[in-house]
């Protein structure tokens, strides 16, 4: 049996197990999810209109690195960071990725003391994940300002081949990186939410006056976990290609 | 006789989830400028999509002036006439209709139809209106701006759209391209509600398959809006960067005006694909809320149920998916591979399957139907009209060698307007007449109606149909004047100047329709709560126009689907959704009374307590 949905009078409603059960679910009343908040399904349905963003973006990425008639610059040239002399190919960009996936884990925790109730463990992992987070956007700033400053790369030109290197290069990682800033900032208020207690007080929130609940952390896990799935593709073809 | 998908049923399962908290300001500013209802909402979206579609319509007047009369008026010039085409099309086809069916039509009748008491997140809902409102200041500053609005035409093609010689390549493009892009932003705010809100906040009893097919209409829009919007939203990026830090993603090298530009190795095409991965589900974005509107207005106004509901349902899911797979039938003269010609005509053909059966099943159900002949009625059956027009002449473009000689003629003009134009604002008007009643508590007027009604659709077919005729004889779209040419003779002015009084007399005549929209909300006959007797939730509701909350104390539960019309032996011609089986109502007081008692009796152990926590 898959598990029984939750009703407000308290009755449960058993349902089928695998393909029955979504069969059952949709042809169902009032939800198509069963058991899965508002909040929850909509930050899934976000983040699918998300993905199709990041998608086109990447595919006119691929689309104009085929298009431009100058050679591309060698990604393991451009994105190599010196360390006491020696040239090592993509080291802060390892490092960097390293510690987004990091905060995935990091978040899984904190999602997982969430279901717990467990407020300061789950502030303190929230807080860990936001730090991971900002540590990834500041050397993000740094490779940017490396780019910039060291190899002369510009949204619309650099010297070491075809200008849409620079343009996409910018463009797709500062999309992605606002991405993760913006988590980062919503990761601090739901971390100062928990410790505060407002979610065990389901205190209303200051603008949509939605009282509080531990589902946003796992909403705001999703995100997360999204954030990093898609740097993961980012990485892949800007980096490895 | 097999029996009709006549879904009824005595049990409704317990209520799932805790009712949501509403805010409930007091201030008049609380109410009605800063609300989170979402029924204010709808009206703040209408209101201004109708606003900015009054912009458009003049803009369509003054292209119809020149186009009738070439050389009366000074003040059109080339350039201005560019402006005018792209703003017009870009206002009516984003501003107006898209915002206007599920921003105002969503807004409003999806909670009121689902049984639902707002939309699942009201606030977002909210800051989702006035995002947009921002995006049409933003759009209308651009006439304000030095070189006014951009004359790209509405698909902003580059690399012309950016390069000087184009009307508004400085600051009328790049505005376009932001307040696109804060639309969809604003889109996606509410569009995640509809959603939601279709999927996990409706009533006890109310499955997928008792839905109102306006429900599935304009859910399914919202879907498409969800899914294609992203790819407008990266190109009006990428082209903003191209403009303003001269980056070459859509730019190839090229030499204009003499001077060779800082631009190399973009991809125009690319920047096609993007657009009409968005802009061909952008049609059905505006088609599928129509599809589900009109239905419904057949269903009710022809006292029968709406044939193969089922098939209604599946075919506006098929025609969804399908309009992702159909895209690149508008690039057929922009150098593509034939193969993928062959595809796309392929698919643009299979999409009329689905499409067709809708038509049929309009036909069906008006066939032996008990017509009332209502505004909103002639209305819908004046949009199957037009849509059965403009989609026939969707088949011929679909075709690889028929499209060649026509597109970028005055056909493409005329078929687009008839079936993603004139079509979709009928469906607009006939859904107005039809909740008007519910919005304000009064009736419009059926005299004006009429009259709005038999010029709209007669003047509709005498700006179209020539302009066919036009196409057929070579006469290009987005031109200023024709000048003379051996292939189209001068009897084509005449009848162009034809055209042009059709079309200011039909744009003309919408004054009587919003006068009417006016003069009724103070002086209408008041309708009461059910005057087309209908069997859906939002005219079930106790109070109307619906108070915040939508449903009073109690929220209704739903025992059948909602096309019960005309059943035999029911004591009435229509049977409320909330009505439960058994029951023989008598009126609609009653049918209010057993959705209560129904409440009450299942509902069982009282207040539901919250869950998941
Ligand atoms: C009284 C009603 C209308 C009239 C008289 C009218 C007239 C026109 C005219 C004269 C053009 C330009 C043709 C050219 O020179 O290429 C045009 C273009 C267009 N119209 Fe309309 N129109 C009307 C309503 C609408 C509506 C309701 C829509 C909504 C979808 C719409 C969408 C468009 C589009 C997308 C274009 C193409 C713009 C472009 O070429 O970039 N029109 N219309
Ligand atoms: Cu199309």
């Amino acid at each position: 049996m898959a598990q029984p949905a939750l009703t407000g009078t308290g009755a449960v409603l058993p349902r089928p197990e695998g393909l029955q059960g979504i069969v059952a679910d949709w042809s169902s009343d009032q939800r198509a999810f069963k058991n899965v908040p508002w909040g929850k399904a909509m930050m899934w349905i976000f983040l699918l209109s998300d993905t199709f963003i990041f998608s086109s973006f990447l595919i006119s990425y691929m689309t104009v690195r085929i298009s431009t008639t100058v050679p591309w610059p060698n990604p393991s040239e451009v994105f190599g960071l010196a360390i006491g002399g020696v040239e090592v190919p993509l080291l802060l960009i390892a490092i960097m990725t390293f510690v987004l996936i990091s905060s995935s884990g990091t978040m899984v925790l904190a999602v997982n003391y969430g279901y717990r109730k467990d407020r300061v463990k789950t502030f303190v992992f929230l807080l860990l994940t936001a730090a991971l987070g900002a540590t990834f956007v500041g050397m993000q700033a740094f490779e940017w300002t490396k780019l910039i400053v060291h190899e002369g790369i510009r949204p619309w030109g650099n010297p070491l081949g075809a200008a849409q290197f620079g343009a996409s290069f910018f463009m797709i990682t500062g999309f992605h990186g606002t991405h993760v800033s913006i988590g980062v900032i919503f990761l601090i208020i739901v971390a100062i939410k928990v410790l505060r207690g407002d979610l065990d007080r389901m205190r209303p929130g200051f603008m949509t006056g939605r009282k509080g609940s531990y589902e946003i952390v796992e909403t705001m896990g999703l995100y997360w976990h999204f954030v990093d799935l898609v740097w993961v593709f980012i990485f892949a073809v800007f980096y490895l290609w | 006789m097999t029996s009709i998908t006549h879904d009824e049923s005595a049990y409704v399962p317990p209520a799932e989830v805790e009712e949501p908290e509403l805010y409930h300001p007091k201030s008049f500013v609380g109410k009605y400028i800063w609300s989170q209802d979402a029924k204010v909402i709808a009206v703040q979206y209408a209101i201004t999509a109708i606003g900015v579609g009054l912009v458009a319509l003049v803009l369509s007047g003054i292209m119809r002036l020149q186009l009738g009369f070439p050389h009366a008026f000074s003040f059109i010039n080339p350039s201005n006439y560019l402006q005018f085409v792209t703003m017009h099309g870009m206002i009516m086809v984003i501003y107006l209709l898209t915002a206007l069916f599920l921003g105002g039509f969503g807004n409003y009748l999806i909670p009121l139809m689902v049984g639902a008491r707002d939309m699942v997140f009201p606030y977002v809902n909210m800051v989702s209106y006035w995002v947009y409102l921002f995006a049409v200041l933003l759009l209308m500053a651009s006439f304000f701006v030095p070189g006014g609005p951009t004359g790209s035409g509405w698909t902003l093609y580059p690399p012309q759209a950016i390069l000087p010689g184009t009307p508004g390549a400085n600051w009328g493009i790049v505005l376009m391209l932001v307040s696109l892009a804060f639309f969809i932003i604003g889109f996606t705010m509410g569009g995640l509600n509809y959603v939601v809100t279709v999927l996990q906040a409706r009533t006890r009893g109310m499955t997928m398959m008792r839905l109102p097919l306006t429900v599935w209409g304009i859910f399914m829009a919202t879907i498409l809006a969800l899914l294609a919007f992203p790819a407008l939203f990266v190109s009006a990026i990428m082209m903003t960067l191209d403009q303003t830090l001269g980056t070459s993603f859509f730019m190839p090298a090229l030499v204009s005006q003499g001077q060779h530009l800082n631009y190399n190795g973009g991809s125009p095409i690319l920047f096609q694909h993007l657009f009409w991965f968005f802009g061909h589900p952008e049609v059905y974005i505006v088609a599928l809320p129509a599809f589900g509107i009109v239905s419904d207005l057949i269903a009710v106004h022809a006292r029968k149920n709406i044939f193969g509901y089922r098939m209604m349902v599946w075919a506006i899911l098929a025609i969804g998916g399908l309009s992702f797979v159909v895209w690149a039938h508008h690039m057929y003269v922009s150098g593509m591979n034939p193969y993928f010609g062959f595809f796309f005509a392929t698919t643009t053909l299979i999409i009329a399957i689905p499409t067709a059966l809708k038509v049929y099943n309009w036909v069906l159900t008006l066939w032996r139907g008990n017509i009332h002949l209502t505004v909103p009625m002639l209305f819908a059956i004046g949009f199957v009209f037009t849509f059965i027009n403009g989609g026939l002449t969707g088949l011929f473009l679909g075709n690889v060698p028929v499209d060649i000689p026509l597109s970028g003629t005055m056909f493409v003009v005329a078929h687009f307007h008839m079936v993603m134009a004139v079509s979709p604002v009928l469906v607009v008007f006939g859904a107005i007449y039809h909740w008007y009643p519910k919005i304000t508590g009064r009736m419009l007027n059926d005299t004006l109606g009429k009259f709005h009604f038999w010029v709209t659709f007669l003047g509709t077919y005498a700006i179209y149909y020539p302009m066919h005729y036009l196409g057929f004889l070579g006469v290009p779209r987005r031109y200023y004047a024709m000048g003379t040419t051996v292939f189209v003779p001068e009897s084509a002015q005449s009848l162009n100047e034809a055209i042009t009084i059709a079309a200011l007399i039909v744009g003309a005549i919408q004054v009587v329709f919003l006068y009417n929209l006016i003069w009724s909300y103070f002086k209408g006959k008041p309708a009461g709560p059910n005057p087309w007797r209908a069997t859906t939730l939002e005219w079930q509701t106790p109070h109307t126009p619906p108070k915040h909350g939508n449903f009073g104390a109690t929220l209704p539960a739903v025992y059948r689907w909602a096309y019960d019309y005309s059943v035999p032996g029911a004591a009435e011609d229509f049977i409320p959704q909330n009505q439960p089986p058994g029951k023989k109502a008598k009126g609609l007081e009653q049918a209010l009374d057993a959705s209560d008692l129904g409440a009450q009796k299942l509902d069982g152990a009282g207040t539901p307590k919250p869950i998941g926590s």
